[in-house]
C-alpha cells in the first residue's frame, strides 16, 4: 500500500511483524548513493552517517555501500542485489530511488528499506527526510542582520516543495530582522554544475546581492562570494575550507542519529514502517560554528531563532504571511502545518523568483 | 628495432576469434596490476568484476536487462555503419523513443486494453525515426555531415525531455517533482515466464539481433547495405541508390533506438523521468564496434559491457573498490578490445630500424 | 542597465567562453587534420584534475598550466596510438576516452576533494585594471589572453604556414598527401597531441580559475559544447572566437536576466540553442556553398595506405 507521508507513525501495528535480526549475527546494512562519497556535499553527508553507525555498533553491524548509482533501472538492480546479498536494511538516499526502492520492497518482504526525501512508503519501506528549512531560517536571520544591500541571493535547483519552503523560510526570517529584505532566486535547473552555479552567483552579485545561499550541491557559489569579498552559507556540510572568509555558517545534514536509531530498531526487532521528518530537535539538522566575522549580537539572534525552533519547529511559518501577490496566506495567530509545508508551491512576499 | 604493421591481403579468420580473447586476457592482467598498484586486492577485484556476475543465475537476469537496450541500439547502428552512414545520435533517438511511448501512455492514461502497449511501442519507433530523419534529410538534400548533426540533436532531445518533465508532462500528484505519473498495468511490458523480473523487451532485443543477422546475410537489402559501404562505386553501377541507402540506414537505426527507448520506458522505468538518458546511445556505438558490426558479435559485446557494469557494482559493495576504479577498468577493456582489432587486418612484424 | 552591470555581464560571458574556446581551438586543428576526437570532455577532466593537483601541491600557476597540458596530451596520445597506429574506429575510441577520463580524474582527484587553491591574479599590474572599462581589458586571468593569442596563432598556422598547408592537405585527402610524401600519421599525431594539450588547459581553467576546486565531473559536459562550437564555426578560427563568445553569452545571459527578475524563454530552450544553431549553420553553409563544402573531407576516417 502506498501512503502519502504522514507524520504520525502510522504503521505501528506492523511493528510486531517487522523483520528483525537474530541476536548473534551482525546486522547487515547497505547504503545506495547518487554521487561519489567524495562529493563533499549530499552523498558525503550520508556516508558520514554510515560511519556513525559503524562507530556506534562496532562488530554488531556490517555496513556496505554502492556510490554513483543512476536513478532508474540501475538503482533497482543495485538495491535488489544488495537485498539478495543478505543486507537486512537498505538506505536509498536520493529522491529518484523512490519508485525503484518501492518495486524491490514489494518483491522482497524479508528486507526493510529506508528511502530518503520521497513520499511513498510500504509495510517494509519507510520514508525519511530532515527539516532543512529550520537551518534556512537561521541563515535568513543572519542574512537580515548582515546584508548591507538588503538583498539576498538564492541559487535553487528545482521548484519542488523542499526547495520552495527553504526559500520561504530564508525570506521570512530575514524580513523579521529587516522588513525591506528581498530574496532574488535563480533557478539553475540542475543539482550539480559548478561552473553554472558560480556564474549564477556572479550574476546575483552584479545585481546588488551581497549574501548568497544555495540549494545545489557544489561550493561554487561560496567561492564566487569569497572572490568578491561578500558572504555566503554552506550546504550539507561545513564548507569553510572553500571560502574561509565568506562562509558564515552552514546547514549540516546530520544523518547519523537517524541511521543509528533505525539500525538499533533492527537489532531490537522493533523496526516498523514510518514517515520521519527530523530536525534540530533530534540533531538531524545542525548549524556549524559561526565565522568569526559574525558579530556577537547576530550570533545571539541566530541562537535565539534556534531556541525558538527547538521549542516549536513550525514557528518559522507563523502568520501573518503574505504571498507574492500580497494576499494573506496565513492569518495572524496561526501557523502552517507539516501537510501544508510538504505541498508548498507558492512564495512569500519579498521573494523575487 | 621497431614494430611494423603489414596489411594482410585477407582479414585473418583465426584472429577474428582470437583477438577478443587476447584483449580480455590483456585487460584482466593489466586490470589486476593497476588495482594492485592502487592498493586494492587486484586479482580479487578482477574476479568480482568479471567472474562473479557470470556465476550467479540471478545476476544473469540483470545482465540481460542491462544489455538489452545496448544490443538493440547497437544492432540498428551497425547497419548504418556498414553502409558508411555515421549516425552517432542514437542517444537522442532513444530519448525520443521513450517520449513517444510516454506521450501515448499519458494520453491514454486511465483507459485499459491490450492495444495500449503496441501503440506505445509504435509511437516510440516513430519518435526515434523522426529524430533520425532530420540528419538523414540534411545529408541527402544538402550533403551535411550526419556525424555532427545527429550528435547535436542528441542534446536537443535531452533538453526537450527536461522541458516536458518540468512542465507539461509533470505528474499532477507528484509534489512538483520533475517526472510523469507511473504507467498503468496495461502500459507495462509483461515479465518473461520463467524469470523473476526480466521484461519482454529483453527477448525482443535478442530476437531482433538474430532477425537482423538473417536479413543482412540473406536479403537484397542486406547486400545493398554492404555494397554501398564497401564499394560505393560498384554499388552505383549495380543500380543501388546511395540516397535511398542513407535513408534506410538512418531510419532503421533511429527506429531501433526509438524501440529501445520505448521498451525501457514501458519496462524497467515504468514512467518517464529526467534521468532517462544514461548514455546508452553512446555506449552502443562502442558496443557496435566491439561486436565488429555483426549482430551476434554485438550480442556478445553488449553482454560483456553489462558484465563490467554489474561487476563494478559488486566489486564496490564487496571490496570497497570505488566506482571510478570500475570505470577505468571498463575503459581499459574498451581500449584493448578496440586496439587488438588491428591484428585481424594487419600482421605485426619486428624489424630493425635500418630496414624500415 | 547601468554601465557597471553591462561590464560585469561581459566579464562573466568572457569567463564562460574562454575554456570552451581553448578546447575548441585544439579540436579544430585535430579535425582539420582529418581526425575526429570525441574525447574532449575526458581530456578536459584529466587536465582539470592535474592542473588543480599541481596548483595545490606547488602553488605555482605555471606548474598547474604545464601539468594540465601534459595530462591532456598524454590522454590524447592514448587516443592517437589506438586510432592512428592501430587504426581503431575514432568515434568509438573517443567515446571510450571520455569514460576513461571521467574515471581516472575521479580516482586521481580523490585526495584533493574539499580543498581550494588561491586564484592567480591577472597578468597585468593591478592599477591598470582599476577603472570599470579597463577592468574589462586588463582584469582577466592570463588564460583569457592566451586564448585570444592562440586564436590568431591557429589562424596564422593554418592559412599562412607551410606546415599548416600540409596539415590541411592531410585532412582533405590523406591518400594524395601520402603520395606526395607527407608524413600523414606523424602530422595527425601532432594535431591530436595539440588538441589534448588545449583541452587539458581548458580543463584547468575550471579547476584553478572559475571554480578553484576539484570535484568529480567538474566540467559538467562543457567538452561537448566545445565540439559543437568547432562545427558551428565551420572550422574557422576567427568564427570560433565569435562563436565562443556567443555560446558564452547564451549560457550566462539567462542567469543575469533571472537575477534581474526578467524571465526569458524556457531555460531548456536556451540550453538547446547552441546545438540547434550549430545544425542550422551546417545546413546554411551547405546551401550557400554546395554539399560537402564544410567539413574536412577525411574527417573521422582511418588512414589506410594501399602499400
Amino acid at each position: 500500500m502506498i501512503t502519502r507521508r504522514t507524520f504520525v507513525t502510522a504503521a505501528a501495528a506492523a511493528a510486531a511483524l517487522g523483520p528483525h535480526a537474530r541476536a548473534a549475527d551482525p546486522v547487515k546494512a547497505a547504503w545506495v548513493y547518487i554521487g561519489p562519497i567524495g562529493d563533499h556535499g549530499w552523498t558525503y553527508a550520508h556516508d558520514q552517517g554510515r560511519l556513525d553507525v559503524e562507530k556506534a555498533f562496532g562488530d554488531k553491524v556490517k555496513t556496505t555501500y554502492v556510490e554513483n548509482v543512476a536513478e532508474g533501472p540501475d538503482a533497482e538492480r543495485v538495491i535488489r542485489r544488495l537485498a539478495q546479498e543478505g543486507n537486512q536494511i537498505i538506505f536509498t538516499t536520493s529522491f529518484g530511488y523512490m519508485n525503484p526502492t518501492l518495486k524491490v520492497a514489494q518483491r522482497t518482504p524479508d528486507t526493510v528499506f529506508e528511502h530518503a526525501t520521497g513520499y511513498k512508503t510500504h509495510s517494509n519501506m519507510s520514508a525519511y527526510n530532515s527539516r532543512f528549512y529550520e537551518g534556512r531560517a537561521v541563515c535568513g536571520t543572519i542574512a537580515g542582520h548582515m546584508s548591507e544591500t538588503g538583498v539576498g541571493g538564492y541559487i535553487a535547483s528545482f521548484p519542488i516543495p523542499e526547495v520552495v519552503m527553504g526559500i520561504n523560510a530564508f525570506q521570512l526570517s530575514a524580513q523579521k530582522v529587516n522588513p525591506d529584505f528581498r530574496t532574488r532566486v535563480i533557478w539553475v535547473n540542475t543539482w550539480y554544475d559548478p561552473a553554472k552555479e558560480a556564474d549564477a552567483a556572479k550574476a546575483l552579485i552584479d545585481q546588488g546581492v551581497d549574501i548568497i545561499t544555495q540549494h545545489t550541491d557544489s561550493p561554487a557559489a561560496l567561492q564566487a562570494a569569497e572572490q568578491r569579498g561578500l558572504m555566503a552559507f554552506g550546504q550539507a556540510w561545513d564548507m569553510t575550507s572553500f571560502a574561509p572568509k565568506a562562509h558564515l555558517t552552514a546547514i549540516k545534514d546530520n544523518w547519523g542519529p537517524y541511521y543509528v536509531d533505525r539500525v538499533q530498531a533492527m537489532i531490537d526487532g522493533t523496526w516498523a514502517s514510518q514517515s520521519t521528518w527530523w530536525g534540530m530537535t533530534e540533531g538531524a539538522v545542525e548549524i556549524t560554528p559561526y565565522n568569526e566575522r559574525v558579530p556577537a549580537n547576530v550570533v545571539a539572534a541566530a541562537e535565539a531563532v534556534k531556541a525558538e525552533i527547538l521549542a516549536d519547529t513550525n514557528s518559522v511559518f507563523a502568520g501573518p504571511i503574505l504571498d507574492q501577490s500580497g494576499a494573506e496566506r496565513v492569518p495572524s495567530g496561526t501557523k502552517l502545518d507539516d501537510g501544508a509545508l510538504l505541498t508548498m508551491d507558492w512564495y512569500v512576499a519579498g521573494v523575487q523568483s | 628495432m621497431r614494430l611494423e604493421l603489414i596489411r594482410r591481403a585477407e582479414p585473418s579468420r583465426g584472429m577474428r576469434w582470437a583477438a577478443p580473447l587476447i584483449a580480455v586476457a590483456l585487460t584482466l592482467v593489466t586490470g589486476a596490476a593497476v588495482f594492485s598498484a592502487l592498493g586494492y586486492d587486484g586479482p580479487a577485484a578482477v574476479r568480482e568484476i568479471f567472474l562473479t556476475p557470470l556465476l550467479s543465475p540471478l545476476i544473469w537476469q540483470d545482465l540481460g536487462i542491462k544489455a538489452a537496450p545496448l544490443i538493440l541500439i547497437a544492432t540498428g547502428l551497425s547497419v548504418g555503419f556498414r553502409a558508411g552512414v555515421w549516425n552517432i545520435g542514437a542517444e537522442g533517438q532513444y530519448v525520443l523513443g521513450g517520449l513517444g511511448a510516454t506521450a501515448v501512455a499519458l494520453a491514454t492514461w486511465g483507459s485499459e486494453g491490450p492495444w495500449m502497449l503496441p501503440l506505445m511501442i509504435l509511437a516510440g519507433i516513430a519518435g526515434g525515426m523522426a529524430w533520425a530523419a532530420v540528419p538523414a534529410a540534411l545529408r541527402v538534400r544538402l550533403g551535411v555531415n550526419e556525424i555532427l548533426t545527429s550528435l547535436m540533436l542528441s542534446y536537443v532531445a535531452i533538453q526537450l525531455l527536461n522541458y516536458l518533465m518540468r512542465g507539461p508532462w509533470q505528474d499532477p500528484a507528484g509534489f512538483s517533482f520533475p517526472e510523469t505519473r507511473l504507467f498503468t498495468a496495461d502500459q507495462l511490458l509483461p515479465i518473461l515466464p520463467g524469470t523473476d523480473y526480466v521484461h519482454a523487451g529483453v527477448a525482443v532485443a535478442f530476437g531482433l539481433a538474430v532477425v537482423l543477422w538473417v536479413v543482412m546475410a540473406r536479403t537484397v537489402f542486406g547486400l545493398s547495405i554492404r555494397v554501398v559501404g564497401e564499394a560505393p562505386r560498384a554499388a552505383r553501377h549495380a543500380g543501388f541508390d546511395a540516397k535511398r541507402t542513407v535513408w534506410a540506414a538512418m531510419l532503421l537505426s533511429g527506429g531501433f533506438a526509438g524501440l529501445a527507448g520505448a521498451l525501457e520506458a514501458a519496462g524497467p522505468f515504468g514512467q518517464m523521468v529526467p534521468q532517462f538518458p544514461t548514455g546508452y546511445g553512446f555506449t552502443a556505438i562502442i558496443v557496435a564496434f566491439l561486436g565488429r558490426l555483426h549482430p551476434i558479435g554485438i550480442v556478445l559485446a553488449g553482454l560483456i559491457l553489462a558484465v563490467s557494469y554489474v561487476g563494478g557494482e559488486i566489486a564496490q559493495s564487496s571490496l570497497g573498490l570505488p566506482a571510478a576504479a570500475a570505470g577505468i577498468f571498463q575503459a581499459m577493456m574498451l581500449f584493448t578490445l578496440l586496439g587488438v582489432d588491428v591484428l585481424v587486418r594487419y600482421r605485426v612484424r619486428l624489424t630493425r630500424s635500418e630496414a624500415a | 542597465m547601468t554601465e557597471a552591470i553591462a561590464i560585469a555581464i561581459l566579464m562573466t560571458v568572457i569567463g564562460a567562453a574562454t575554456p570552451i574556446l581553448l578546447a575548441a581551438l585544439g579540436e579544430l586543428v585535430v579535425e582539420k587534420a582529418g581526425v575526429l576526437n570525441l574525447g574532449v570532455e575526458g581530456m578536459m577532466l584529466v587536465g582539470a584534475v592535474s592542473g588543480f593537483a599541481a596548483m595545490a601541491l606547488t602553488a605555482s600557476p605555471l606548474a598547474a598550466v604545464l601539468a594540465a597540458m601534459a595530462a591532456g596530451t598524454l590522454a590524447a596520445l592514448l587516443f592517437g596510438v589506438l586510432t592512428l597506429t592501430l587504426t581503431a574506429n575514432q568515434v568509438a575510441t573517443g567515446l571510450a576516452l571520455t569514460i576513461f577520463g571521467i574515471g581516472l580524474s575521479a580516482l586521481v582527484g580523490e585526495g584533493f576533494v574539499g580543498r581550494t587553491v588561491d586564484v592567480r591574479p591577472p597578468p597585468f599590474p593591478a592599477p591598470l585594471a582599476e577603472g570599470a572599462w579597463s577592468r574589462l581589458l586588463f582584469g582577466h586571468d592570463a588564460l583569457v589572453y592566451v586564448s585570444l593569442v592562440m586564436t590568431a596563432a591557429v589562424w596564422l598556422f593554418l592559412t599562412r604556414t607551410r606546415a599548416g598547408l600540409i596539415l590541411r592537405a592531410v585532412g582533405e585527402s590523406d591518400l594524395s598527401a601520402h603520395s606526395i610524401g607527407y608524413p600523414v600519421i606523424a602530422v595527425r599525431y601532432g594535431a591530436v597531441a595539440f588538441g589534448g594539450a588545449m583541452a587539458g588547459l581548458a580543463g584547468s581553467y575550471y579547476s584553478t580559475v572559475l571554480t578553484p576546486m576539484w570535484a568529480e565531473e567538474l566540467t559538467a559536459g562543457r567538452g561537448w559544447i566545445a565540439l559543437a562550437l568547432v562545427v558551428f564555426a565551420a572550422w574557422r578560427p576567427w568564427r570560433l572566437l565569435l562563436g565562443a563568445y556567443l555560446f558564452g553569452a547564451v549560457m550566462t545571459l539567462e542567469l543575469h536576466a533571472k537575477a534581474a527578475g526578467v524571465s526569458l524563454l524556457a531555460p531548456e530552450f536556451l540550453a538547446a540553442m547552441p546545438y540547434l544553431a550549430t545544425v542550422l549553420v551546417l545546413a546554411l553553409i551547405s546551401l550557400r556553398r554546395g554539399p560537402g563544402a564544410q567539413a574536412p573531407a577525411c574527417l573521422g576516417r582511418p588512414f589506410k595506405p594501399a602499400h
